[in-house]
């Protein structure tokens, strides 16, 4: 099966392209060619796991891109291009492809009646194909240019609804921040490409080892790498563009913006541990960064009033979760939350797309309420995902942040243990809030609920299919099952840290605190959510605003920028042009002063010969006299007075 | 064959001045055939081009003026053979564009195969003096294109491209005198003077000054650039797809054919300086581009930001940036043609603008026609897949090693490019048609509609969408554009010999 | 014998006879007259000089034959042009026969 790997990514790509040029002669706009293509994909990494896990097989297949000349006294370089199949890749295949596929089948009744559905069917596919290719890449220039391709079809399709004003500015966002860290990582690619000669990372982790690129070179390449992960994971500082993502539908939320595609930075720092573990500096940067994000997304989920708000920051937080782990050196464990993560948050997405769709696009948690009654499967399936999140055992979440932070206690800076400790309290809260707001308590908005409905199955299907591997996948790596994901996905660190009951203890203890404090506050009133709003006072404010980071960036960079260009626009047409017309003017004047000097000068010296030419003449008109005898008298005259002159003269 | 190639379009410029002028589709239509003659010669000429020799091929040679060494003398190799092929073909697109012409016909059509001929001949021409009859040639017939069907700022534009080009070619020929003087040789040939010239490092200096005088302004390399944006905003559309497609790559292959192989000590001297100036080009072209309202001076500017990368793989001096400098130049010279296309014809004939803040939708107005624009536009930014990021690419792998900083710098051009790109495509394809039909409808002062009701301002935002001329002229672009950005080694095939001539002839670095 | 003086002063005065008529006079065909005087002063003069100073050999006397033939013609052509123009204008006034004026 490992062979076949390369048809993963060409399945969904294949269907893209149908669609995107004979979908309208298609059945239904050929919805069912996508969510075939994918259900095979699916079916096929499911195939290449079992290969990969039972035989230990591995694989790759290569081709020459791009071959150049050689430099005198060197060789020719060529660039190849790669798949490889490894337990990573293959983990991340299935993740990529179940989530895809439960996204393709939820869409069909969450998008119908879309006057895009075909595109909308043929970007999904086509962002399938384009992760899939990422997770296969055996190289960073192929795994770069896949990076580059999720970032389009994450940009057509947070701008599906380009209609609105805030889906046209945040596809923008999106497309323009993650390419900011997209910069970062091409020039770290460049960097390690100038040591290393190759792109592969093969070749890379050997050199590494071989110790042919200088320590600071490495930690520069490597930050720089990260730099990348930054955007597209949305990581502290470049975390602004995935809660304005939500504009786009809400499947594609749940897919690219919570399971998928952000996941992909984590992916990267998980691929390139090679390049990442024997640079210490890079790795603290990672760890940081990581924690940072955790608890500083976290705090912001805590007053968001819309839906998606919440689970996008959700989002950022558990990334940073895993970067963290990854930083801390626990690869499996940061891999691990990946996992659990994309099962989860899809299934919380999808859910949530469910109860907006219900309440036709209605997001403000405030208007929402007591909904589990008129929709018990998708109000099932989002507890389930809710325990995931909020790390209640046995549900995956759990076991995969427990791990995390078991990483982070044995680790040399307790500090992010702390944090890490810090955000899961405050995960537990916030979504136990937005849980008791959606599901439970009094109808706020009774009209509303009227007319709220469960959706159908082809929605309440994928998402049923989805919580089974939120409540259960966790146990993958448990001791139950003997760690087996560690078996598995393995980078050659020190797994297996001793177990800790107070971690543990704490975690679940946290998380419990977190989930009391919300029903405490929103169930049993024991305070009232206004008390504790005026309570926190500008702290409120501070988070409402999300920091003022947007405005911060607004006028910083994008207000800066555009008034750098606006000055370069005003030099290139006042001084660099003006530099040219006046020397146009210049000439032109010159050229008018010498036709003055010309007219006068120069051409009236020709004309005064002519005229002079002219009087002379008429002058001498006059010694025509036109009488023969005239004529001879003068000749006779001349004669006479020459012959005197001769006689004088001789 | 490459006699023929060069001169059939002069031929067919001579017919179309004996047809009438009255029958106007005669007109394009033989004006097509005769630019479909280069066209089809090419095709077959990359049938059987070699890629493994590092000489001329299908060389033509005929001693001329033989007092003062001049020589009819035409050859491609790897770096002039992928130009001859994207003139060939954008000058054919060009002219089908230009259908929609309506006044004086005949003589556009003749003036645009005389153009094709003098770009044909630029990138054929082995002599000097031939290669300067040729460069001299494209000049006229732009001249008039400008003048005659460009825009309401046409004189003023064609006089300055005019002037400007011209003062450039003039210095360049004093280099090529000097060349021609200092070598002592008594050739005008190209090759014998770039192999058996002993010139001196400062002759060397001073002619290279002089050449890249007359190169730079036809790139053209900052600040010699502000004749471009007016000349393609004024430009009529098929002009300006072959003054950016076409035309400004002259000039660096001025560079690639003789700055460097003929100098190559005032080359690896003024390394430095060119990458400077190409960075340059990339940041500032780039900036100045975010800043325009313009739909064609944005793409004129973008085009001054991306003839930067050429400049910095000239300067970097390795065989993959060489190559990627070359394959800029090819895919720019695909893609920039389609940007002006879509800029200047598909939609400004339907929206009667080229104003960026007065269009808006035009994925709802034209679904196929604002997708392919934002192809263009995503190839333009460098979209991986694409042609416009693989040169960029080997461009920027390629310089990095000798060119760090410089390259270090010269990537914030990619966020520059892609932000600008992003910021037209939310402003003129992304939009909610129908409320805008509707608020025009309410608004007396643009009352292009008698009731507001939602349905009739439903049909009445739609545009017609591509039709099937301008769908034939995008295919072969888009398909040329996707398959060099998937397959590049079908270009790199063809660079690489002649790059490692041109690298050993320079001694490497 | 006749001393040479006396037959060259004959001559002048003939000579001067001749321009002072092809001078004043108006009318055309006197005008050829005089001028016919003219050459014949020449002529005298001619032949006197070709007997004091070579008188073995004829040398001005073949001088003298040339000029009266010449003379001859030119009479008959100036009378053909003078009987045209006084075909054409009634008289041979030379006053009134300025077509040469400038």
């Amino acid at each position: 099966m490992v062979q076949l790997a390369w048809l993963v990514p060409l399945l969904p790509g294949l269907s893209a392209l149908v669609l995107a040029f004979w979908g309208k002669r298609l059945a239904r706009d050929g919805d069912w060619l996508g969510i075939g293509a994918v259900a095979l994909a699916w079916l096929l990494s499911l195939g290449v796991l079992a290969d990969v896990a039972w035989r230990g097989a591995e694989g790759s297949v290569g081709l020459e891109w791009a071959r150049f000349a050689a430099a005198p006294g060197q060789a020719a370089r060529s660039l190849a291009l790669g798949f490889q199949v490894d337990a990573l890749a293959a983990v991340m295949l299935v993740v990529v492809t179940s989530v895809s596929l439960a996204v393709h089948v939820f869409s069909v009744g969450y998008m119908e009646g879309d006057a895009r559905y075909k595109r909308y069917y043929a970007m999904l596919s086509f962002f399938t194909f384009a992760m899939l290719g990422l997770v296969l890449a055996d190289n960073l220039l192929l795994l770069f240019i896949f990076w580059e391709l999720v970032g389009l079809a994450s940009y057509a399709l947070i701008g599906h609804y380009y209609e609105r004003p805030d889906a046209r500015y945040a596809s923008m966002k999106a497309f323009l921040t993650t390419r900011v860290g997209d910069v970062a990582m091409f020039v770290g690619i460049l960097l390690l490409y100038r040591h290393v000669g190759s792109f592969a990372f093969r070749d890379i982790f050997a050199a590494i080892e071989q110790g042919v690129i200088p320590a600071p070179s490495l930690a520069l390449a490597a930050v720089l790498l990260f730099g990348g992960a930054v955007g597209k994971s949305a990581q502290l500082p470049l975390h602004v563009w995935l809660p304005d993502a939500m504009a786009g539908p809400t499947p594609v939320s749940a897919l690219i913006h919570a399971a998928t595609m952000v996941a992909a930075g984590v992916y990267l720092v998980a691929r390139a541990y090679g390049i990442f573990a024997p640079a210490p500096q890079a790795m603290q940067v990672v760890a940081w960064i990581g924690g940072l994000t955790a608890i500083f997304a976290a705090t912001l989920a805590l007053v968001r009033e819309d839906i998606k708000q919440v689970l996008a920051y959700s989002t950022v937080s558990q990334l940073g979760y895993m970067m963290m782990g990854l930083g801390l050196g626990a690869y499996t464990a940061g891999f691990f939350h990946l996992t659990t993560h994309a099962f989860f948050k899809a299934l919380l997405f999808l859910a949530s797309g469910s109860v907006i769709h219900a309440l036709h696009h209605v997001q403000d948690m405030h208007r929402m309420g007591g909904l589990l009654r008129k929709m018990p499967v998708t109000g099932a399936t989002w507890l389930v995902g809710a325990a995931a999140l909020a790390g209640i055992p046995p549900f995956a979440g759990f076991w995969s942040k427990d791990e995390i932070l078991l990483a982070a206690y044995r680790s040399a800076t307790p500090a992010l243990y702390w944090i890490g400790a810090a955000a899961a309290v405050l995960t537990a809260f916030y979504v136990t809030r937005a849980t008791w707001l959606v599901f439970f308590g009094r109808p706020r908005d009774p009209h509303l609920f009227e007319h709220a409905h469960e959706s159908p199955i082809v929605m309440t299907g994928p998402l049923v299919a989805l919580a089974v591997p939120a409540a259960l996948i966790g146990f993958w790596n448990s001791p139950l099952a003997d760690h087996a994901f560690s078996h598995l996905v393995f980078f050659g660190e020190a797994h297996e840290l001793e177990p800790s009951l107070t971690v543990t203890g704490l975690a679940v203890g946290g998380a419990l605190v977190g989930v009391l404090v919300a029903l405490a506050i929103y169930a049993w009133r024991v305070v009232s959510p206004a008390a504790v709003i005026r309570a926190a006072g500008p702290l409120y404010t501070l988070l409402k605003r999300k920091y003022y980071v947007d405005e911060l960036y607004h006028w910083l960079f994008v207000q800066g920028t555009v008034a750098l260009a606006r000055l370069c626009a005003w030099f290139d047409q006042v001084v660099v042009d003006g530099l040219v017309n006046a020397v146009a003017r210049f000439t032109q004047g010159l050229s008018e002063g010498s036709q003055l000097v010309d007219q006068h000068v120069i051409d009236g010296a020709v004309n005064l010969a002519a005229s002079g030419t002219v009087a002379a003449g008429n002058q001498l008109r006059r010694a025509q006299v036109g009488y023969v005898q005239a004529y001879a008298l003068t000749l006779f005259v001349s004669v006479v007075v020459g012959l005197i002159i001769f006689t004088m003269g001789g | 064959m490459l006699s023929l190639l060069i001169f059939a379009p002069l031929v067919g410029s001579l017919v179309i001045a004996l047809l009438p002028r009255e029958r106007k589709d005669l007109l394009r239509r033989v004006a097509l055939a005769f630019s479909l003659v280069p066209l089809v010669l090419v095709a077959i000429m990359w049938a059987r081009f070699d890629t493994t020799t590092q000489g001329m091929q299908f060389v033509e040679r005929v001693p001329w003026i033989p007092a003062v060494g001049i020589q009819y003398y035409l050859g491609v190799d790897g770096i002039s053979f992928p130009m001859l092929a994207v003139t060939a073909l954008v000058t054919t697109l060009a002219i089908l564009v230009s259908f929609t012409i309506e006044e004086r016909v005949k003589e556009f059509m003749a003036l645009m195969l005389l153009l094709e001929t003098g770009m044909l001949g630029v990138f054929a021409a082995l002599d000097y003096f031939l290669f300067y009859i040729f460069w001299e040639v494209v000049l006229v017939p732009m001249y008039f294109i400008i003048g005659i069907w460009g825009g309401p700022r046409r004189e003023y534009a064609a006089i300055k491209f005019f002037i400007y080009t011209l003062l450039g070619s003039v210095v360049m020929l004093v280099g090529i005198l000097a060349l021609y003087f200092q070598s002592g040789l008594g050739t005008f040939d190209m090759l014998a003077i770039a192999q058996q010239a002993r010139l001196t490092p400062t002759a060397q200096y001073w002619i290279f000054l002089l050449l890249f005088f007359g190169f730079a302004v036809k790139v053209p390399i900052f600040p010699f650039h502000t004749w471009l944006p007016d000349a393609h905003v004024e430009a009529p559309t098929g002009g300006s797809m072959l003054l950016a497609g076409v035309l400004l790559k002259m000039g660096t292959y001025g560079f690639y054919r003789i700055s460097y192989p003929t100098l190559p000590d005032a080359a690896r001297a003024f390394a430095v300086v060119m990458g400077v100036l190409g960075v340059i080009n990339i940041i500032y072209g780039a900036l100045v581009a975010m800043a325009q309202k313009d739909f064609k001076k944005m793409v004129a500017y973008s085009s001054i930001s991306h003839m930067g990368f050429v400049l910095l793989g000239l300067a970097a001096m390795t065989p993959m940036s060489m190559a990627g400098g070359l394959f800029v130049m090819i895919s720019h010279g695909l893609i920039s043609p389609m940007m002006f296309f879509y800029a200047g014809t598909v939609i400004y004939e339907r929206t009667h603008t080229r104003m960026l803040p007065e269009m808006s939708a035009l994925f709802t107005r034209m679904p196929v026609a604002a997708t392919l624009l934002a192809f263009a536009a995503f190839a333009n930014l460098g979209l991986p897949g694409l042609s416009g990021f693989a040169g960029e690419f080997f461009t920027l792998t390629g310089s990095f090693e000798p060119l760090t900083s410089l390259v270090a710098v010269a990537v914030v051009g990619m966020v520059l490019t892609a932000a600008y790109h992003l910021m037209m495509m939310r402003q003129i394809l992304m939009g909610d048609a129908t409320a805008e039909a509707a608020g025009h409808a309410a608004a007396p002062a643009h009352g292009h509609g008698h009731s507001a009701s939602g349905h009739e301002a439903a049909a009445a935002v739609r545009l017609p969408d591509l039709n099937l001329r301008e769908a034939i002229v995008s295919a072969p672009l888009v398909a040329s554009i996707v398959l060099f950005g998937v397959a590049p080694s079908v270009l790199l095939k063809i660079f690489n010999p002649s790059v490692q001539a041109l690298l050993s002839r320079m001694g490497g670095l | 014998m006749i001393p040479l003086s006396w037959v060259v002063t004959t001559s002048a005065i003939l000579f001067g006879l001749g321009l002072y008529g092809a001078l004043s006079l108006r009318n055309a065909v006197r005008i050829l007259m005089c001028i016919e005087l003219m050459l014949n002063s020449v002529n005298l003069n001619l032949v006197a000089f070709s007997r004091y100073l070579h008188p073995e050999q004829p040398r001005g006397l073949v001088l003298a034959i040339f000029i009266m033939t010449v003379a001859a013609a030119e009479a008959a052509v100036g009378l053909a042009i003078f009987l045209t123009i006084a075909r054409n204008r009634t008289d041979i006034d030379v006053d009134n026969i300025r077509l040469l004026k400038g």
